[in-house]
């Protein structure tokens, strides 16, 4: 670490975005239910509210699709809301305001209109709170056009990547995964962003791709670990965003090592694992040695107990079975 | 409201002993509930979210609901509530476990999710306000069936705000279904107060909008609470069309074992709500009428607890799911 870094969180890395981003630009504002007082329900929000008081850190109702409509309707008029919906499980309740309206008022509307609304949302399961609570629903938000889609893994991503969500004249949905609030990492000092639709590309290897999202980096991470002590090196890439999708850097190292394993915790089937092999099969496919593999949730509700619900939920062993069973 | 004992005499049908069966049932969801905090403090289950201070409110329901015959859509805080209509606590505890017998899914929801088909107790959504809308269309099919079943559904003031609670009023009203909403409105939707929450000086206020009867009650007085529920269903058992019941308590504890209370309110007004506990106040009336002393006390905890006891063991002993449970039934009935 330089001594331009410092080492902080996840959460501390958004809440410093949203600090210095409503530092910034006073038409930035955060919405959601108990973000304000309590300093959300996850803490990522403390001290906003006590800095830039309840006309810029408003407290709602439990009423998601009033507070995104809300959000809708204040971005129109240039203001940049971010919104927290609590679990991106309760998006549903929001997905007309969402889905119909905010991603397509701009081309609805031949450009008179935008909505730079961010959405600030959780995903992830292993925290025990089961069906409601614990899904990863991003690959519905990047089925439809209109809308960004960000996930970040690192706290120096999660904030540079806030930062130009929260710049953007689009709405972004941004997911952070509820159990790696914690996680700690570098942050550089002082301003900087981290542009929307660049895939990192985390570690290089020879052998064989890991295109991972979110908090699958790592347990992707841990099996590159078991596996390098055998002499297998994998390149890890992390997507950060999956719309717009950076398919240059994923095809190039498709070309590189012939064998891809994508990995993703939202559910299998119809999900990012499925759309990335097909556009690495579309890009890469004289270069690779087998098709594509996939790892993603079980397609199953997220079950409470601790058994069920880490059998649903891809591991550092299947991602190590899975490579061992492609390069061998 | 602020009650010190209930001002109403018992109604007719509560004898004695119906009364002494009321106080058993909310010392039984108190000292359960309190149990499942200490398995939680204990780091023995991941997860759970009370119903204290609430049972006036559930038991006085629960004792004018069919058991079994109408449909209802519990709180996730009706710990009481499901225990008076037919759960057992050796139930609940498998469910706060998540343990293979827990009846209301086997593990793989979340433990107060209650969901018991003898009961007719339907399940919790997590994403709050999904029943209010779901429960006027459990009691149109009660109508069109011919049935007389009643459809109660149980939220908090906050969920209120939700636009579910708008669509299932209105076509309640329209179609004058036999339904009563019950509110139990217990002043935070998590950490925010009610002024946050809405304009409305009671949720009952918001019945004049769909041309529906509504009624506050002290949601503490367990009698209270009866008396305006039994009327809400002999107006929903009679065709007369559904009721919106605020019964006013509060939350004396956190919202969640994931949350901490501290930094919302002070403890000076937990501290002033304590004192108006459901079971004290109940509790003051029952010796006054001379139905509870000392020696009868004694002999309901003491039966309480040995039930609280045998299902803390039973659900520490029993086996969990095991793993590929959890692949199904996802669709189709369960295998075997």
């Amino acid at each position: 670490m330089s001594t331009h870094e410092r080492t902080i969180t996840i959460r501390d890395a958004i809440n410093e975005a949203l600090f210095e981003e409503m530092e910034r630009d006073d038409q930035v504002f955060l919405m959601g239910e108990d973000i304000g007082v309590a300093g959300g329900v996850f803490k990522v929000t403390s001290g906003l509210l006590e800095r830039y008081g309840p006309n810029r850190v408003i407290d709602t109702p439990i009423a998601e699709a009033g507070i995104v409509g809300l959000a809708v309707g204040a971005a129109m008029t240039g203001m940049h809301p971010v919104v927290e919906i609590m679990f991106c499980d309760f998006t549903t309740l929001a997905s007309d305001q969402i889905i119909n309206q905010a991603a397509k008022l701009r081309y609805m509307t031949g450009g008179q209109c935008a909505v730079p609304l961010v959405i600030r949302t959780t995903m992830g399961a292993g925290r025990r709170t089961a069906a409601q609570h614990s899904q990863s629903l991003h690959a519905w938000f990047a089925h439809i056009p209109g809308i960004k889609v960000v996930l970040p893994s690192t706290p120096a991503d999660a904030k540079g990547l806030l930062k130009s969500a929260i710049r953007d004249n689009n709405p972004v949905i941004f997911f952070e995964d509820k159990m790696m609030y914690n996680q700690k990492g570098p942050v550089p000092k002082g301003e900087y962003t981290i542009p929307i639709g660049e895939a990192h590309v985390y570690r290089s290897g020879m052998d064989a791709t890991v295109i991972c999202t979110s908090s699958m980096l790592y347990p992707s991470l841990e099996a590159a670990d078991r596996l390098k002590e055998e002499g297998i090196h994998i390149e890890i890439i992390d997507l950060r965003t999956i719309k717009p999708l950076d398919e240059r850097t994923l095809i190039k190292s498709a070309q590189k090592t012939g064998h891809v394993l994508v990995v993703d915790e939202g559910y299998q089937s119809f999900g990012v694992t499925a759309e990335i092999a097909a556009r690495i099969t579309e890009g890469a496919f004289d270069y690779l040695d087998e098709p594509v593999r996939r790892l993603g949730a079980a397609d199953v509700p997220v079950p409470f107990a601790p058994a069920l619900e880490d059998m649903t939920i891809p591991s550092a062993d299947q991602i190590y079975s899975v490579i061992k069973t492609m390069v061998s | 409201m602020g009650s010190k004992e209930s001002v109403l005499p018992p109604a007719a049908e509560l004898t004695d002993d119906k009364l002494l069966e009321m106080y058993y049932a909310m010392v039984r969801g108190r000292r359960l509930d309190e149990r499942m905090w200490v398995l939680h403090r204990q780091g023995k289950v991941a997860f759970h979210i009370s119903g204290i201070g609430h049972e006036a409110t559930q038991v006085g329901a629960a004792f004018t609901i069919r058991q079994g015959h109408d449909w209802v859509y519990p709180y996730y805080r009706d710990i009481a509530m499901v225990l008076a209509l037919g759960m057992t606590p050796r139930m609940l505890m498998l469910g706060l476990f998540g343990k293979k017998e827990a009846v209301s899914s086997g593990g793989r929801q979340m433990p107060e999710h209650f969901s018991y088909r003898p009961s007719k107790l339907v399940t919790i959504s997590s994403p709050v306000g999904t029943q209010i809308a779901q429960a006027p269309g459990t009691a149109f099919a009660s109508k069109i069936k011919g049935s007389d079943e009643v459809t109660v559904v149980c939220f908090g003031e906050g969920t209120t705000s939700q636009g579910d609670f708008h669509e299932g009023l209105n076509w309640a009203s329209i179609h004058k279904l036999p339904v009563i909403f019950l509110c139990q409105n217990n002043q935070y939707a998590i950490s925010e107060p009610i002024n946050v929450e809405m304009a409305v000086g009671h949720v009952s206020d918001r019945a004049k909008g769909y041309n529906m009867a509504g009624v506050s009650v002290d949601g503490n007085d367990v009698l209270a609470t009866y008396d305006a529920m039994r009327e809400a269903m002999a107006r929903a058992r009679h065709g007369e069309g559904p009721t919106l019941v605020e019964a006013i308590t509060y939350r004396p504890v956190p919202h969640s074992s994931d949350d901490d209370d501290r930094t919302y309110r002070s403890r000076e007004e937990v501290e002033a709500w304590k004192k108006k506990d459901p079971i004290l106040n109940f509790e003051k009336l029952l010796y006054k009428r001379g139905v509870l002393d000392d020696a009868k006390k004694a002999e309901i905890e003491a039966k309480v607890m040995a039930e609280v006891n045998d299902a803390t063991d039973y659900a520490i002993n029993a086996p969990y799911p095991a793993a590929e449970e959890a692949l199904y039934p996802v669709y189709g009935p369960l295998p075997g």
